[in-house]
């Protein structure tokens, strides 16, 4: 441990995660609105998290049981990394399973398994501007927030069903946030975006690369945009998962071999696994354990 | 017939520094009323043409806007989203070059519905319907309402330009050389089309051009500014047929007849 | 009651850019007009009979005198009134068929000779089928009513300019040449429709310069030559 005896609980030095913690607060009084925050340089690339890592880092604390998740699984790299990483600077436990964690940092997923009073789900934003697409001048962006005109949005909303005959928007697909801020809930599948609708969870979204830092607080209404005759709706799996045979969730395709043979398996890990152990069985999940 | 005029405008004067942008300028405009503003280039029209939209701040004088509520705003004292929320309802602005008024990476359609989207209107079956009809009315046909305007001609542009302001029924609409980088035939549908839906729709306007004949067709007054200041206005067709100035004479005279 | 009445009136035209030479037009001009009556101006070439008429309908501005008309009821100076003044004096006082029709692109002959109608309000559909009966009356062929007059002859255009100036009710009607490029028969109907105006209580004002037409519609004949300038000493 001497090797890391160095640096500061967490990485980050005290002054710099006070003003994080500052940026965090502002951001949760402020439903949906974004505050610039100055953020470091992370021992990590930028696109790896470093935005959410410094949100992690800056609400951590000993006691804290972390879990970190890459598209809804534990063992990918980024996740592997990034829970390796506090398991290391700040000593915390960690753990796979979403009801034993009090800090879960996220990339692209939110958990099936409802998140309770407590926890914190802290999301990893590459662009936290919803309005980007369409307005390329910040300047302009922070006065379309700042003014709530948001008709911008609906372009972009009008233009997929012009396009497509629907909303074809799949994931980073915006919400407006206790009635006031347009929010991009990062590039989550919208099959999560009902999930954070009144979440007993704190949510709060970390940009390292934009310095920006939002938060959705507990018990706050998150709306999908949509229009009156196109109305919100969230992807369908045709099948349940081939592992578990869990329906309603959101589905991972895994390619199986060269000849077109695929499944559909959760792509929440932890909820797959957990679901396995408890007995719940899937198609493909049957045929394994007959072998 | 309205009894009062739609915008007041009180010794306007604007000064980039010490360099005068234009001076003193006085003049009311009434609802269907189309006011040209011609001059050559530098003579001020187009600072004045940004001080009356509020793009610019100037540095005395008032312009005061009667607002849909009949009250009189002085347009330098609106807060931003009062200004901002005139500019894209009550207001029209067609610039001259199409790009500056359009979003070119969005369909024609989503550039026609931005405006009713921008106030609230959450219908996609409805928005596409007027962004239907208003292409109709701009003579763009219905099959081009998914292409981009990147696409388009210049004319097609300009009129796209147009279809979009007027979609929210503004009471006035500004114009900086509506009919500029066009062709001439391009120019004269443009014109008669302009012409048209000013009339039809009772919309007041000011319309800055350094063409006579377009101030002509399109205009009921005009007024023509040299460095800066106003030195003639009147009656469209008094002041074209008896210029009175010798500036005004010069810029009469030296229209091609053909 | 008069309906038209010219006083004092007087015009030069300062030439800037001949090194502002001044051209002395009319000065002194008085005349009146009633209502059901021609009064035609008479005079060679370039005496200023059309500087007069275009003074009238607020075409050109005057250096001095009133021009003074009933418009909703009012007596109004037509030289000194505003441009908003002159505006509505146009729409539903004071008509004008000018020498030569300033053609709009693309718009159709039955849209122009319907178009100070709609500018008063009537319903186009009405107003269209009032500008067909006076295209017919005029004999100007039916195919050419769709079509821009921009292309039409002379006398074509000429027709579709009457028919334009002669379907409001305005109390007064300024007529330039409105028979110059006509034949025959056209000129008998504009003659005709002049006497409809005249019984319907219309005064007219106007230029012509042919006799025979002249001979016919005039009531009285103000010989412009009395108004010509004195020559500054």
């Amino acid at each position: 441990m001497n090797a890391t005896a160095q640096y500061n609980f967490a990485y980050l030095d005290e002054q710099t995660k006070r003003m994080i913690r500052r940026a965090i607060l502002k951001a949760i009084a402020i439903p949906g609105y974004q505050v610039p925050f100055s953020s470091r340089e992370m021992p990590m690339p930028y696109g790896w998290g470093t935005g959410g890592v410094q949100v992690t880092a800056s609400i951590i604390g000993p006691d804290d049981v972390l879990k970190v998740i890459d598209q809804g699984a534990d063992d990918t790299t980024n996740a592997v990394s990034i829970r390796a990483f506090f398991a290391k600077v700040a000593q915390v436990a960690t753990t796979t399973h979403t009801g034993e964690a009090t800090i879960i940092q996220t990339r692209h997923r939110i958990p099936e398994r409802a998140l309770g009073p407590g926890q914190t789900l802290v999301y990893q934003v590459p662009i936290p501007e919803p309005l980007r697409f369409l307005e390329p001048r910040e300047t302009e962006t922070r006065k379309m927030h700042a003014l709530e005109e948001y008709g911008l949005m609906h372009v972009k909303l009008y233009e997929d069903i012009a396009r497509h005959g629907r909303i074809a928007t799949t994931y980073a697909y915006p919400v407006k946030v206790e009635g006031r801020y347009v929010m991009d809930p990062s590039p989550t599948p919208k099959f999560d975006n009902p999930k954070m609708h009144m979440s007993e969870a704190l949510q709060l979204f970390g940009a390292g690369r934009e310095h920006r830092i939002y938060a959705v607080p507990p018990h706050t209404e998150v709306v999908s945009l949509d229009f009156e005759d196109h109305p919100f709706a969230i992807q369908h799996f045709e099948e349940p998962c081939a592992l578990c045979g869990a329906e309603q969730v959101y589905l991972d395709e895994v390619i199986l071999d060269d000849a077109g043979g695929h499944m559909y398996v959760c792509s929440d890990t932890d909820n797959c696994e957990t679901r396995r152990a408890a007995g719940h069985v899937g198609a493909l999940g049957v045929r394994e354990a007959a072998e | 017939m309205t009894t009062e005029p739609l915008l007041r405008v009180e010794n306007l004067t604007k000064y980039y520094g010490s360099r005068l942008g234009c001076a003193d300028v006085s003049f009311e405009l009434w609802p269907g009323e189309v006011l040209a503003i011609v001059g050559e280039s530098g003579s001020g029209k187009t600072t004045l043409l940004n001080s009356l939209s509020a793009t610019l701040e100037p540095s005395s004088g008032r312009t005061l806007y009667r607002m849909r509520n009949e009250q009189w705003r002085n347009i330098y004292e609106l807060s931003e989203a009062e200004r901002r929320f005139l500019v894209r309802t009550d207001w029209g602005f067609v610039h001259q070059n199409p790009a500056d008024g359009l979003r070119m990476t969005v369909s024609a359609g989503a550039n026609v519905g931005e405006r009713l989207m921008a106030v609230g209107d959450r219908h996609y079956g409805h928005i596409r319907d007027t962004a239907l009809d208003w292409l109709g009315r701009v003579e763009i046909a219905a099959d081009r309402i998914d292409d981009q305007p990147r696409s388009f001609s210049g004319g097609m542009r300009q009129r796209l330009q147009i279809a979009r302001n007027l979609v929210t029924g503004p009471r006035l609409v500004f114009m900086d050389e509506p009919t500029g980088g066009l062709d001439v035939s391009v120019q004269a549908r443009l014109l008669d089309l302009l012409r048209g839906l000013v009339g039809e729709l009772g919309l007041a306007a000011v319309v800055v051009t350094h063409d006579l004949a377009v101030a002509r067709l399109l205009s009921h007054r005009m007024m023509v500014m040299k460095d800066g200041r106003v030195i003639e206005a009147g009656l469209t067709d008094r002041v074209l047929d008896d210029p009175r100035e010798p500036y005004t004479q010069l810029l009469v005279s030296s229209i091609l007849q053909v | 009651m008069t309906a038209l009445s010219v006083r004092n009136l007087a015009k030069t035209f300062t030439m800037h850019l001949r090194d502002g030479v001044i051209l002395p037009v009319v000065e002194n001009v008085n005349f009146e007009v009633q209502p059901g009556e021609c009064v035609v101006l008479g005079g060679p070439s370039g005496a200023g009979k059309s500087s007069i008429l275009k003074m009238v309908y607020g075409n050109y501005g005057v250096d001095a005198g009133t021009i003074v008309m009933r418009h909703h009821g009012e007596a109004v100076d037509l030289a000194t009134a505003d441009p908003r003044t002159v505006l509505t004096l146009r729409r539903d006082s004071i008509g004008y068929v000018s020498q030569f029709l300033r053609t709009v692109p693309r718009v159709s002959a039955l849209e122009v000779v319907a178009e100070p109608l709609v500018i008063r309000g009537v319903d186009r559909e009405q107003a269209q089928a009032r500008a067909k009966e006076l295209l017919a009356r005029l004999n100007l062929p039916e195919r050419l009513w769709s079509l821009p007059p921009a292309t039409f002859s002379g006398g074509e255009q000429q027709r579709v300019n009457i028919a334009r100036g002669f379907i409001t009710d305005h109390p007064v009607l300024l007529l330039d040449e409105p028979t110059a490029s006509l034949d025959a028969t056209n000129r008998a109907v504009v003659v005709a429709m002049i006497a409809e105006k005249k019984a319907a209580g219309v005064a007219l004002l106007g230029i012509f310069h042919d006799e025979d037409v002249r001979v016919q519609v005039a009531d009285r004949v103000v010989d412009v030559t009395a108004f010509a300038p004195k020559v500054a000493a």
